[in-house]
């Protein structure tokens, strides 16, 4: 009786095993079925279309008889909002989490904190939706032109939504440089600035690298912002001023409306398909950096 | 002289950046709480709308909103704490375990419109579930997935290692020290992660745009192969694609104020938690 109780006991053990191993291969299934997703929708399209036009065209023009599909002003559109968006949060950003770590008072920094998160916390499209009524309106008057949804907008709005990404995970790289770092460069007579400066942040620098890295992978993949509020016009851009379409926001318009399984409903993974490679190499290049901050403080 | 203009200008960079931040959220909420506050009434939250959309209120996207969240549970959940369980409790640090982590880490990255294409092909598509609340939902599961491993694994991770010897010692199996010792423990770090998770997921557009959204449903969703109505994707339809749009501004300000309180409740919901937690330890 006993025994068979103990058996009982190790069989149950040895499935919930199994089942836990089981979910942890699922996430490489899943990982894997992605991409294998995006690749045989995207064969199908070059099947169809050539990648020498697909790389080197000047038009994204899916809807015509003589139907163009170049990937280039898209992926124009979305270097130029997301490369907007860093000039803004990264300075922000990093000298917050300066700010954070080495000036603000304790009780500041638990006010702080929640900001932070809460900023975090409202919804993509709650964002763009003030791109349309507050942000457009705003560079309308600035600039004179007659309505603000352009890159610019985008821009500010994607800053807004990467600054959250790129002050937590500076400020932990700040909090990692060691203390007696600090201590070693006030005892040479340094001061608090110079430390900060020369001895602190040139320290946490992998980590800041890794923070604007994670910062800019978000800004590329969002879609609802930049779908509301950049215009949505798929040309070349020329600068900020003007109304442009990222990938992600080609997708969200066009895949709605086209048949399954034609040329330009392929067209679609195909340009998922480069953004995904992109997004995949930003993360590893954060990763790697992340990894060389640990390693240089282990 | 000169090195008091200096510390001045640094201190001026550093404050002034900070301030610049917490002003964004200040102007967003002001935004939104000054000129949405008006519009919502229980009526709004209770009717349905009216009028091609021009009156009336937002209860269709709401239930919509809430049913697809416990899909996105009830797919989401059990799957991510099961492998934070593998992670956490099983795995031996080999090759294997290191592509696990990588790919979880790769899979946070993965931009939301992809789920969206992929939840097309897979669910709607090959598995035939067509456009309705199960295909979002488990849309939203996949994207949810790294959120929930990754929390749940800190959230094991911070019960110390005697305590599970403990119960080791004492003739349990591994499984039951897991069930009778360590996810009761973690219980209140794991909850905190999925509030959190299910509080983004809740606020997503792009990947149920593909998937089973709809603008305009005139009767409660009651059932999973069904098209629902959601908030997020109302107040981008309200924003953008109506054909009176300043009609219906007042509207979609309305929303985004139910939309943000819906999700900071979840934040704060979360939060309490933690805090109770952490002051108990």
């Amino acid at each position: 009786m006993i025994k068979s109780n103990s058996e009982k006991r190790e069989k149950i053990d040895w499935l919930f095993k199994q089942l836990f191993k089981f979910t942890g291969f699922a996430t490489i299934a899943l990982l894997g079925g992605i991409f294998l997703m995006l690749i045989y929708n995207s064969i199908s399209f070059f099947a169809n279309v050539s990648p020498i036009d697909f790389f080197t065209g000047s038009q994204w023009d899916p809807g015509s008889a003589t139907s163009k599909y170049s990937i280039i002003p898209l992926l124009a559109s979305t270097g130029l909002v997301a490369i907007g968006s860093m000039l803004i949060a990264v300075p922000l950003g990093i000298f917050t989490a300066a700010f954070l770590s080495e000036l603000a008072p304790k009780k500041l920094q638990t006010f702080l904190k929640p900001v932070i998160e809460m900023l975090a916390a409202i919804p993509s499209v709650a964002i763009g939706f003030l791109g349309i009524v507050l942000v457009g309106p705003g560079i309308a008057k600035i600039f004179g032109i007659e309505n603000g949804l352009n890159a610019l907008n985008g821009s500010v709005l994607l800053a807004v939504m990467a600054l959250p990404t790129i002050i937590t995970i500076s400020e932990d790289a700040i909090n990692a440089v060691p203390k007696s770092h600090r201590e070693a460069s006030f005892a040479l007579g340094a001061n608090k600035w110079e430390t900060m400066f020369q001895v602190t942040l040139p320290a946490a620098l992998p980590g800041l690298i890794a923070a604007v890295l994670l910062g800019l992978g978000r800004a590329l993949g969002e879609t609802m912002t930049v779908l509301m509020a950049t215009g949505n016009a798929s040309v070349l851009p020329e600068g900020f001023l003007d109304s442009i379409r990222t990938i992600t926001a080609t997708i969200a318009i066009e895949m709605g409306e086209v048949p399954y399984q034609t040329t330009h409903y392929y067209a679609l993974f195909a340009i998922a398909a480069v953004l995904f490679m992109i997004t995949l190499l930003i993360n590893f290049l954060g990763e790697y950096f992340a990894n060389r901050l640990r390693k240089f403080h282990a | 002289m000169k090195k008091k203009i200096l510390y001045i200008f640094n201190w001026i960079l550093l404050t002034g950046s900070t301030v610049i931040v917490t002003l964004f959220l200040g102007v967003i909420l002001f935004d939104i709480f000054s000129k949405g506050l008006s519009s919502v009434s229980w009526s709004f939250i209770s009717k349905f709308p009216g009028n091609g959309m021009t009156t009336g209120g937002i209860l269709p996207a709401i239930i919509g909103t809430f049913l697809l969240t416990i899909v996105t549970t009830l797919f989401a959940v059990p799957f991510g704490v099961t492998c934070a369980i593998y992670l956490n409790e099983y795995a031996k640090p080999s090759l294997l375990t290191n592509i696990i982590r990588a790919s979880i880490r790769n899979l946070a990255g993965i931009p939301s419109i992809i789920y969206g294409l992929f939840g097309l092909a897979l669910f709607v598509q090959s598995l035939r579930m067509g456009t309705s609340v199960l295909s979002a939902g488990l849309t939203l599961g996949l994207l949810s997935l790294p959120y929930i491993i990754t929390t749940t694994e800190e959230a094991l991770k911070r019960i110390p290692n005697s305590m599970r010897e403990a119960t080791l010692a004492l003739g349990a199996t591994q499984f039951e020290t897991i069930r009778d010792v360590v996810l009761p423990k973690s219980l209140p770090g794991i909850l905190t992660g999925v509030i959190l998770t299910l509080s983004r997921a809740a606020g997503e557009t792009a990947p149920i745009l593909f998937t089973g959204v709809a603008f305009y449903i005139n009767t409660l969703t009651a059932s999973l192969n069904q098209e629902f109505m959601a908030l997020p994707y109302h107040l981008y339809m309200l924003s953008t694609q109506h054909n009176s749009i300043e009609t219906v501004r007042p509207l979609a300000y309305g929303t985004s104020v139910v939309l943000i309180l819906l999700v900071f409740t979840m934040n704060i919901v979360a939060f309490y938690i933690r805090f109770k937690h952490r002051t108990q330890e």
